[in-house]
């Protein structure tokens, strides 16, 4: 037999062709699936990877964002913007409406809400009896999601056991469960975060402006920079500066800060991201740093 | 710009690999050094562990914590499960799976082969070939992976004596001879030293092979070389009737990834198991019209006929049709703490398609550290076997050695939907 060198997906391809195929695959195992859209920019690489998915027809799905009440308006304005172009339905649930409901409550008045954004997702699921939440969280983000899988199981509760994961082979997903569990499909999983710009850059997707450098006033605090705003004022004995940053990550504001940059265009933050130093979240996450563990125990109760 | 179109020169793709080895041998620490010496370890990360491993009492940085991700492994200093790892080279992105090396995890090593197109299989030079290097090398190629890589770890401890070498190396050609394993190549590296990972050290002058990120590098990312038949199981049917565009109003796209072999538009095809006969009219992959579409793309297939397809059916080139089945004889890895009930009924997914199966016999149970076959009457976790199964309706199914997307199935227990065995018919 003769050996030929086959012809093979470039890396962006075949990282596009998995996400496609594990979306088709929720389409056609799930009955009432959703994706999770929070205008950041995993979740805009997998509208894209929607559209690729499924049209010309409708997504068989709606987007559903789980607002804290505490996001940046730039990306509240691009979410609901995106939605109406792509002509696709989206729910907002917030964790406000939970606080009156009195299912979530803060210890104090300025307590981060993101990590309450589970209790609004598992009303959100009842609510909707959705049997799929489609996420865009990447494996190479942090320790505890390195090991979770591509369609990762959650019980009555919405936790999740590392312990007991099933097991996934080839690409045969399992996305089967019964009734009030789910399952949470992470189809760019095998991403990392220079594929998604790289993927950005080749799309030409747009992005909310704070991903782009511009000038803000923060605080330097244990090696972060905090941005002060309305929410997060700056206290007695702060020292505030203006500085050319931009956002790496968008999230509740509470809780993500930006890096000093000057990269206002795709190609300058993938130079940036190819040759930087500190991990994604690692610079950005004030929620993270806790404790090494505090991703496994946040996925744990019920966490994206 | 089309897929096929804007492949820049440089990107060599992507290759899935997996380390294995005993516990001890060094895996966790040669992903490090992979991680690290390629410049993917970030300063934070970097700065976490050195405090763990400073806590820990040791004085250097520990570069298998940056593998054993979870809180429990993290106490128990052993990697429980799969976990997957990202480094790329600037021509090539690699995904590693790190697969752990106790006897309980055969279903792990199994779960990560099932993805790979290399193995890199560790050796202690220290202690050369034992039982589990048999084992692993034994399940690698159960599972199919083309390429594996020995590499004899911990040369520094031996001083670097290339006798000891080319010992394991014969001791390991022996067996695998045995194995039919064809593909093997060997490395001497000190995965802590950093020795002929991705630099070449200055200690095994007396080997003129290429480093282990070379070979890597080099590996054909394909799981195959040869031409494969085309295989396009069908995910989902795109109708969008009721859109507002009367040109949709006949659309029907069939949706899917080609699993094997290539397609391209005037191909003549055939539906199965319906065996319905059509051509290909078009390629489309997000609204752009592709001449052709290779293996592991994902795009939507139209037809010139109006043919009943769903969710399930296979669609093949006409000439190379294989025939449904209604029992299949497979190897299998059960998965499940719960033993194979021979009495029950299961559910087998094979590419798309979802059937009803029971147990039809169990020929044997292999003991994967003699290669011997055994009698049994059931099978517990992480046992391997061949057995027969009946199917409630037909599959179309290709051997697993002539094609890994077509050839392999799981089974799943309907009471917990968990996922219990793997198979691989032929
Ligand atoms: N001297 C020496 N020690 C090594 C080498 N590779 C790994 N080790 C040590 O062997 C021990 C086990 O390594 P680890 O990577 O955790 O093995 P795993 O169980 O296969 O993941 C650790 O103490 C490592 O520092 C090597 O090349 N030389
Ligand atoms: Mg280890």
């Amino acid at each position: 037999m003769s050996t030929l060198t086959k012809q093979t997906l470039s890396h962006l391809d075949w990282l596009e062709a998995e996400a496609i195929h594990i979306l088709r695959e929720v389409a056609g195992q799930c009955a009432n699936p959703v994706l999770l859209f929070s205008g950041g920019k995993d979740s805009i690489c997998l509208l894209r990877l929607a559209e690729k998915a499924f049209r010309p027809g409708r997504f068989p799905f709606p987007l559903m964002h789980i607002d804290t009440g505490h996001n940046y308006k730039e990306v509240t304005d691009f979410r609901d913007k995106r939605a109406a172009e792509l002509g696709e339905r989206l729910i907002v649930r917030s964790v406000e409406d939970s606080m009156a409901r009195g299912t979530v409550v803060l210890k104090h008045a300025g307590e981060s809400r993101n990590k309450h954004q589970s209790v609004t997702l598992l009303e959100a699921i009842e609510e909707f009896g959705f049997d799929a939440c489609i996420g865009g969280a990447r494996r190479d983000e942090e320790k505890a999601r390195a090991k979770e899988r591509i369609m990762s199981f959650r019980d009555e509760f919405g936790q999740w056991d590392p312990k007991n994961q099933r097991p996934e082979l080839w690409n045969l997903y399992n996305a089967r469960s019964h009734k009030g569990e789910n399952i949470r499909a992470f189809p760019i999983s095998n991403w990392t975060e220079l594929d998604v710009w790289q993927y950005i850059q080749r799309e030409q997707l747009e992005l909310p402006s704070i991903y782009f450098a511009h000038t803000r006033p923060v605080v330097r605090k244990a090696g972060l920079l905090q941005p002060v705003t309305e929410l997060t004022p700056a206290k007695d004995g702060d020292v505030v500066e203006d500085v050319l940053v931009r956002f790496r990550t968008v999230g509740d504001i509470t809780c993500t800060a930006p890096v000093e940059s000057d990269a206002d265009t795709v190609e300058k933050i993938l130079a940036e991201t190819a040759t930087t130093t500190i991990t994604e979240r690692g610079a950005t996450r004030m929620d993270d740093q806790t404790s090494e563990a505090s991703m496994e125990q946040r996925k744990k109760e019920g966490y994206f | 710009m089309s897929a096929l179109e804007h492949i820049p020169e440089i990107d060599n793709g992507l290759l899935r690999f997996l380390t294995c080895g005993s516990v001890d041998d060094g895996k966790s620490t040669l992903i490090g050094r992979l991680l690290f010496d390629t410049k993917t370890i970030l300063a934070d990360t970097l700065n976490a562990i050195e405090k763990t491993s400073a806590k820990r009492g040791m004085s250097a940085v520990d570069l298998s914590l940056l593998t054993d991700g979870l809180q429990a492994e993290r106490e128990q200093g052993i990697t429980i499960d799969v976990a997957y790892r990202y480094f790329s080279t600037g021509r090539r992105k690699y995904i590693i799976a790190d697969a752990p090396g106790h006897e309980q995890y055969t279903r792990n090593m199994v779960t990560a082969a099932s993805t790979a197109n290399l193995a890199i299989i560790l050796i202690d030079a220290r202690k050369g070939v034992l039982t589990q290097t048999r084992r692993h090398s034994y399940l690698a190629s159960l599972v199919g992976i083309p390429h594996l890589l020995v590499a004899v770890n911990k040369m520094d401890l031996v001083d670097y004596d290339q006798a000891v070498f080319e010992r394991i190396k014969a001791d390991y050609l022996a067996f695998a001879a045995r194995l039919g394993i064809k593909d093997v190549r060997f490395i001497p590296i000190s995965a802590l030293e950093g020795d002929m990972i991705v630099d070449r050290g200055e200690r095994l002058g007396w080997y003129d092979g290429p480093t282990l990120l070379d070979i890597l590098e080099n590996a054909p990312a394909a799981h195959t070389e040869q031409a494969e038949d085309f295989r396009f199981p069908v995910q989902f049917v795109c109708r969008p009737q009721d859109s507002a565009n009367p040109e949709l109003h006949d659309y029907r796209g069939f949706m899917g990834r080609v699993e094997s072999g290539e397609i391209a538009v005037g191909d003549a095809v055939t539906v199965l198991p319906s065996g319905a006969t059509s051509r290909v009219k078009r390629i489309e992959l997000g609204g752009e019209h592709l001449p052709r579409a290779i293996h592991e793309q994902s795009v939507t297939l139209l037809l010139e006929d109006e043919i009943d397809i769903s969710r399930g059916d296979l669609i093949v080139k006409a000439a190379e049709a294989p025939e449904p089945v209604k029992q299949i004889d497979a190897t299998v890895c059960w998965l499940s703490e719960t033993p194979l009930s021979p009495a029950r009924t299961y559910l087998v997914r094979h590419t798309t398609r979802e059937v009803k199966a029971k147990l039809a016999r169990i020929d044997y149970r292999l003991d994967v550290n003699t290669l011997e076959q055994e009698a049994t009457t059931g099978l517990a976790m992480n046992d391997i076997a061949r057995i027969s199964l009946k199917l409630a309706q037909p599959i179309v199914a290709d051997r697993y050695q002539d094609n890994r997307a077509t050839g392999a199935f799981i089974i799943i227990d309907e009471s917990t939907n968990n996922t219990v065995g793997a198979g691989m018919i032929g």
